[in-house]
């Protein structure tokens, strides 16, 4: 489980995150909405151990140890994957590579490249084809394949479903339903309300860097106006 | 025509050798985003290691083997107990690399002394080659061999094995490959020590034909740069290329326009950056 506790964060002398708090449990999909700017890709790159921002106070658990301080390898070691925004795919680098950089093609344990293809078959069909050749959702695609890769029990996703068609959007919510269901914990970041409900068990809202909202999906549902004053979505 | 044949070969030859050397500094500048101004002086200091080594065992392989392990842990004690204080500021770790060069430079002077040495060169390969009415020395053509042999076994290696994944995706994103759980210090320190070993390689390959003397690294280190600029940042291709074309160009440019022998290589460079800025091979980061 992540647990993350009264979180500030900066870059330089400009504070982003002031105080945030949340969990993440085993086997749990936990949305993180706000806007643009309020601190969401800050929040997810302090879990990642990325050099900036800088952490200036709280903690962050995984599993009861805390991960401040580790080198983001170190904490992609301890089965925490990342989707960053924007992908980041690598353009000198095929489809088949990005799935095979952390373990031989032949490998049997865990996630392997055939099984990636298998869930997304459009893939298999580029595996020639380099980061910088595929289309916006074969993009996504790939960078969700990549991280499965590390074989995570934790995904951070920043946005995936940013620039996709509905129908692609639609297809990554199967594939996180999918994945939750074989047990894996997922912090989805999101500007989407939709999408971010359609599969997440709990939702928390960011706002100017503080949590300001925190429910289960089914509450929402039931309620779906309150969440049009933090996010202004209709 | 002879002439013309025998300008190609030397430009091919040379243009072998600065590929060799012009490899290595591409990969540390690729992966590392640093100019190593200290890639010269590691073939200097590495060509008289091997001088030394081979005129003490009789053997030109022993001294390649040396030569290549001796600059390689140069360049591990360069990156990680020097370039490791100043990483993140471009400019410093540049300027930290040009000290390095005047250190080894000295180092050359107080070990050697300012004499001129030629790496001796196995008995197989000395004297000519015929093709025809043209002799041509055997050694150059093996240093084109050899220069073919490297960008394949580099190739195959950037190409088609895990860490040449790795190395390429390190310099695409390195912050993205750390996030996959590698560690890209060690892949970087890994490229730096190959890209060093090349330059040491370098120095003895090419210390055997065009001697090595005190001020051999500076010019090697700026033929090397007009390489890479041609080529690209991190291309190996584009290192091939550029080699090729600085090697040709220094070798007609000397014979036709000899008193312009650098505006040669120079001026069709400036050129080439005017409509490519990143080079032949270059793509924005």
């Amino acid at each position: 489980m992540l647990e993350i506790r009264d979180l500030h964060c900066s870059y330089g002398d400009a504070q982003v995150v002031h105080g945030a708090s949340l969990t993440v449990g085993d086997r749990e999909v936990v949305a993180l909405l706000g806007r643009n700017g309020m601190g969401k890709t800050t929040l997810v790159r302090s879990i990642m151990g990325l050099t900036s921002p800088q952490v200036r106070a709280g903690t962050i658990t995984w599993m009861g140890d805390a991960l401040l301080g580790l080198k983001a390898h170190e904490i992609a070691g301890r089965k925490i994957a990342l989707v960053p925004q924007g992908r980041r795919l690598f353009p000198s680098l095929t489809v088949t590579e990005h799935l095979t950089m952390l373990k031989p093609i032949r490998t049997k344990t865990g996630w392997t490249a055939d099984r990636i293809f298998g869930l997304f078959p459009r893939l298999a069909e580029r595996r020639m084809n380099r980061g910088n050749q595929l289309s916006g959702g074969e993009r996504g695609m790939l960078a969700v394949g990549r991280a499965l890769m590390l074989d995570p029990e934790l995904i951070l996703m920043d946005e995936p479903s940013e620039g996709l068609a509905p129908i692609m959007v639609q297809h990554l919510e199967g594939i996180i339903a999918q994945l939750k269901a074989e047990g894996l914990g997922i912090l989805l970041v999101e500007q989407n309300l939709y999408s971010a409900l359609a599969v997440a068990d709990r939702v928390y809202v960011l706002e100017t860097g503080k949590i300001v909202y925190e429910a289960q999906a089914e509450a929402i549902a039931k309620t779906p106006d309150i969440l049009t004053r933090f996010l202004g979505v209709h | 025509m002879n002439q013309t044949l025998l300008q190609l070969l030397n430009g091919l030859t040379f243009a072998a050798l600065l590929f060799i050397v012009a490899s290595g500094f591409t990969l540390i500048f690729g992966l590392l985003r640093i100019v190593n101004l200290a890639h010269g002086a590691l073939y200097l200091f590495g060509g008289l290691v091997g001088y030394t080594a081979a005129t003490a065992t009789g053997s030109y392989v022993l001294g390649i083997l040396a030569a290549m392990a001796v600059v390689a842990l140069l360049g591990l004690v360069i990156d990680a107990g020097l370039l490791r204080f100043v990483r993140g500021n471009e400019l410093r770790q540049v300027l930290l690399t040009l000290g390095i060069a005047f250190i080894l430079n000295d180092l050359v002077l107080v070990l050697w002394g300012g004499d001129t040495y030629t790496v001796p060169i196995p008995d197989m390969l000395r004297g000519a080659a015929r093709f025809g009415h043209i002799f041509y020395p055997k050694y150059r053509l093996f240093v084109l061999a050899l220069g073919v042999a490297i960008f394949g076994l580099l190739w195959l290696l950037l190409n088609r094995t895990r860490l040449g994944a790795l190395i390429r995706a390190g310099v695409d994103d390195p912050e993205m490959v750390e996030a996959m759980g590698i560690n890209i210090r060690r892949v970087f320190l890994g490229t730096f020590m190959l890209g060093a070993a090349l330059a040491g390689l370098g120095g003895v390959v090419g210390g055997a034909f065009l001697t090595l003397y005190p001020s051999a690294d500076a010019e090697i280190l700026v033929f090397s740069l007009a390489v890479v600029i041609i080529g690209g940042r991190g291309s190996l291709a584009g290192a091939a290329v550029g080699a090729l074309l600085v090697g040709l160009l220094n070798s007609f440019g000397q014979v036709w326009f000899p008193e312009l022998s650098y505006f040669v290589i120079f001026g069709p460079m400036a050129l080439i950056l005017a409509f490519r800025p990143l080079g032949l091979f270059g793509r924005a980061t």
